[in-house]
């Protein structure tokens, strides 16, 4: 066996209580194509970004042709051959194609670019990407994304390469440019560089990787051959993960729909999606990062324009058209979304005030005027009754911790008669202690009546909270599950199936 | 803990004003008068109400640079409606103050349908309106005598006019706008986190629109009581309203990013910058010195309250 071009041991790391990594191993030989797959989670991203120096390591080492290799920056990396294209594009709309390509080495004489020579190496650095007809001089605004994609592997092929890391390259790509990039993948390692090739569609692996290696739970399960069958790849994915917990009450009582989503699309992102939530009912929306849940539950609470479908709440037979979510809000829904800090709270703002905020208390002797005993007193009661550790509910929110500002997010709706709650991903950056406050909350809202929808990542929150869990990939549900008979490995299954060519149909 | 800061905000404040007329009174006999005290509350209504709508449209995350500008169309409308038109002053005085209205439900408009900035929009309302005053008033002073006289009408034993006393009130007013009602509420919740507020329910737009409108109409009224003070329309009435407004709103804490400001530290801001004004008058000082001067103090206000608040900071994490 000849020495690893790229040997990671034991590899560690964790974003706060939150250990992503533990003692990863993974070898990629020289001239080969590695394939990296992986539930959410599992530490694709996390492990690739360290090595590629955009992350540092807790723990463990990582050998480059057997020398010890801690890049600190991406420019570290790339000088000792290491080379990541990034899955969100970096292309800058405002350059040309050939500058976007030079950026960090413009051909320069005492500060002048060398318009002619950018123009030359330009040319030659797309003709390597299969991009010939490019003219370098275009605007990279005018570009596809599938072209920005290729430029940025363009980019990244131009510096001395040793080890090439591509996350989701495809993502974007047609069948045509899909082709022109394995072609030359298999050029770059003829002439022995190693590709540690990141991807969600395990059809396109058997096609260009050599090997497989699955990662579960920041650990490595198995280095296989790329020629492994697809249903054995997902069972590794799988693994263990815990069958759901035994139902304890028998809600299975389906109430009338409360809301009934048909055909709904939004942008690229949500293509065609119908399902309904009973009144009474938890319903969970599983599926990998990116499959298109945030931005189905922001169409149907009107944050975002839906561009079709219709969507129904309770028993009206009009079809409900939010034009703003104040509108949602009245109808009686309620959001909490994924990006707390950017979406969800005041940073700035007292407790109070981020509580108050979806219904503000009047006096009835002057209407618009706020019941400051009276906001005080509810909100008092409110966060009491939610358990937020706080001191003083006049202190900044930013001064709580995730899961108490996640408690005055969701509990804010508390005060409006909510019948649909959709929540993305509520217990983000939450701890095991609020997590279960909040699980709990929840399970009373449905045992009250409301309808739940919960976007969740997390398979085992989707086990444990649900009656009811959809899988949604790549746009469309491709799966749906009762509580009782969710089962690891046809969840994955359904994760995935979104992104291979033959579609497993939804049936309801 | 929120209300001590704010307080001691607001202490510093007052220490800054208090400092300023310390100092115009050692340097000048004069300063410390009845005629100063005069003088400096002449010049406070129109600054006063422009800054008023100004610190509502900061706090809300936007900026409104055309209420020179509106201030003197709305003066030119009053004009133009009493002396070429012969209407009925109620009747001019209500279309000057629409005139306010329609420029500021403007710039709500376009920055909502568009999705322009603000600045961008006021900017080009900016230029539009003071080009709408010259139109109405023939590019020439009208000039109305006593006509609006009541604002300048002095309140019997105090030598301060019905326009200072109006102005104080809509202060307080707005001041109660902000902190006590739901929509104050919305106002410092849109500023804060738009996206937030938006998914939370509320409005963003309408709240946008609502602080342009009061901007529009404040800008307005500061254009009639600049005219009633100076008996005459003038086309060129509040150039650099604009400025001093942001200057005031900024002295007294307002953040241009949104979302935190108070209409009573707007208000000493005002005072600041008029005892300021009216001092250097009083020294004699020459105009571009007096315009060095002025700049020095807004910056240096900022600066020295932005390291007084760092420090205050250090020490309460050091006290944790």
């Amino acid at each position: 066996m000849q020495p690893s071009r790229l040997e990671l041991r034991g590899l560690q790391k964790a974003f706060g209580r939150n250990v992503v990594l533990r003692g990863l191993d993974l070898a990629l030989a020289p001239g080969e194509i590695h394939a990296l797959i992986g539930g959410n989670g599992a530490g694709k991203s996390t492990c690739s970004k360290i090595i590629a120096g955009l992350a540092t390591r807790d723990g463990g080492e990582i050998k480059l042709d057997g020398v010890a290799f801690a890049p600190a920056s991406r420019q570290e990396a790339q000088a000792a051959g290491v080379v990541m294209v990034l899955q969100e594009l970096n292309v800058l709309p405002t350059l040309s194609v050939a500058e976007n390509l030079f950026l960090d080495d413009l051909p320069a004489r005492a500060g002048w670019i060398q318009r002619g020579r950018l123009a030359r190496d330009a040319k030659a650095a797309l003709a390597r990407v299969g991009l010939s007809n490019l003219d370098p001089d275009r605007s990279a605004s005018t570009l596809g994304v599938g072209q920005q994609q290729l430029v940025e592997i363009a980019a990244g092929l131009m510096k001395q390469c040793r080890v090439l890391i591509l996350d989701e390259p495809t993502a974007a790509l047609s069948g045509a440019e899909i082709r022109t990039l394995f072609a030359l993948l298999r050029d770059l390692c003829a002439a022995g560089t190693s590709v540690l090739y990141i991807s969600h569609r395990l059809e396109e692996l058997a096609q260009m990787a050599d090997r497989v290696s699955v990662l579960r739970d920041g650990q490595l399960v198995a280095t296989l051959p790329a020629t492994t069958p697809r249903d054995e790849l997902i069972r590794l994915m799988a693994g263990a993960l815990p069958a759901p917990a035994a139902t304890t009450d028998a809600r299975v009582h389906r109430g009338t729909p409360a809301l009934q989503v048909c055909e709904v699309r939004s942008g690229s992102a949500v293509r065609g999606v119908s399902f309904k939530v009973a009144a009474g009912e938890i319903v969970g929306l599983g599926g990998l990062v990116g499959a298109g849940r945030t931005e189905l539950l922001r169409a149907i609470f009107g944050a975002d324009r839906r561009s079709a479908g219709e969507i129904f709440l309770g028993d009206d037979t009009r079809p409900f058209h939010p034009r703003s979510t104040r509108d949602a809000v009245r109808r009686g829904l309620a959001f909490v979304p994924e990006d707390r800090k950017q979406q969800g709270i005041f940073a700035t703002l007292s407790v109070r005030a981020n509580a108050s905020v979806t219904r503000l208390p009047t006096r009835s002797s002057l209407p618009g005027w706020i019941d400051a005993a009276g906001e005080r007193t509810g909100i008092a009661v409110l966060l009491e009754k939610l358990r937020v550790r706080h001191a003083s509910m006049e202190q900044p929110i930013a001064q709580l911790s995730g899961g108490n500002q996640q408690k005055v997010v969701i509990g804010r709706w508390l005060q409006c008669p909510v019948r649909v709650w959709l929540l993305d991903e509520p217990t983000r950056g939450v701890d095991v202690g609020a997590r279960q406050g909040i699980y709990d909350l929840l399970r009373g809202l449905a045992a009250d009546g409301a309808a739940v929808l919960v976007a969740s990542s997390d398979y085992e929150e989707l086990a444990q909270l649900c009656d009811r869990v959809l899988v949604m990939s790549n746009g469309r549900l491709t799966a749906e599950f009762e509580r009782a008979a969710l089962e690891p490995e046809a969840f994955m299954a359904a994760a995935f199936a979104g992104f291979s060519g033959a579609e497993t149909p939804f049936s309801s | 803990m929120n209300l001590v800061r704010r307080f001691a905000d607001f202490l510093f404040l007052a220490a800054l004003l208090v400092a300023l007329v310390g100092l115009f009174s050692g340097l000048s006999d004069h300063f410390w008068s009845l005629q100063t005290l005069n003088t400096v509350a002449n010049r406070i209504p129109s600054l006063a109400l422009a800054a008023i709508g100004m610190t509502f449209v900061l706090m809300a995350g936007g900026i409104d640079l055309s209420v020179g500008s509106i201030s003197a169309l709305a003066g030119a409308v009053f004009g133009w409606m009493v002396i070429d038109q012969g209407a009925p002053l109620p009747v001019a005085f209500a279309a000057a103050l629409g005139a306010g209205l329609a420029c500021g439900a403007f710039n709500g408009a376009l920055v909502n349908w568009l999705r322009m900035p603000s600045f961008i929009v006021t900017l080009g309302v900016l230029e539009g309106a003071r080009g709408l005053a010259y139109l109405a008033t023939d590019s020439q002073t009208k000039y109305l005598g006593e006509r609006l006289g009541f604002l300048q009408g002095t309140l019997p034993g105090v030598g301060l006019s019905t326009a200072f006393f109006l102005a104080v009130a809509l202060m307080l007013i707005s001041h109660f706008a902000i902190t006590r009602t739901v929509f104050g509420r919305h106002v410092v919740a849109v500023g804060t986190n738009e996206e937030a507020a938006r998914l939370a329910g509320l409005s963003p737009s309408r709240v946008r629109a609502a602080v342009f409108v009061l901007s529009g109409v404040l800008a307005a009224l500061a254009g009639l009581c600049h005219v009633s003070r100076l008996g005459a329309a003038d086309p060129n009435a509040g150039s650099g309203l604009e400025l001093s407004a942001i200057a005031a709103a900024v002295i007294g804490g307002t953040s241009l990013m949104g979302g935190r400001g108070s209409m009573l530290s707007t208000f000493v801001g005002v005072l600041i910058i008029a005892t300021l004004e009216a001092g250097l008058a009083h020294l004699g000082v020459s105009e571009p010195i007096k315009r060095v001067v002025t700049g020095a103090v807004i910056v240096g206000a900022v600066a020295a309250e932005a390291l007084r608040t760092g420090w205050v900071t250090r020490r309460l994490n050091r006290a944790n």
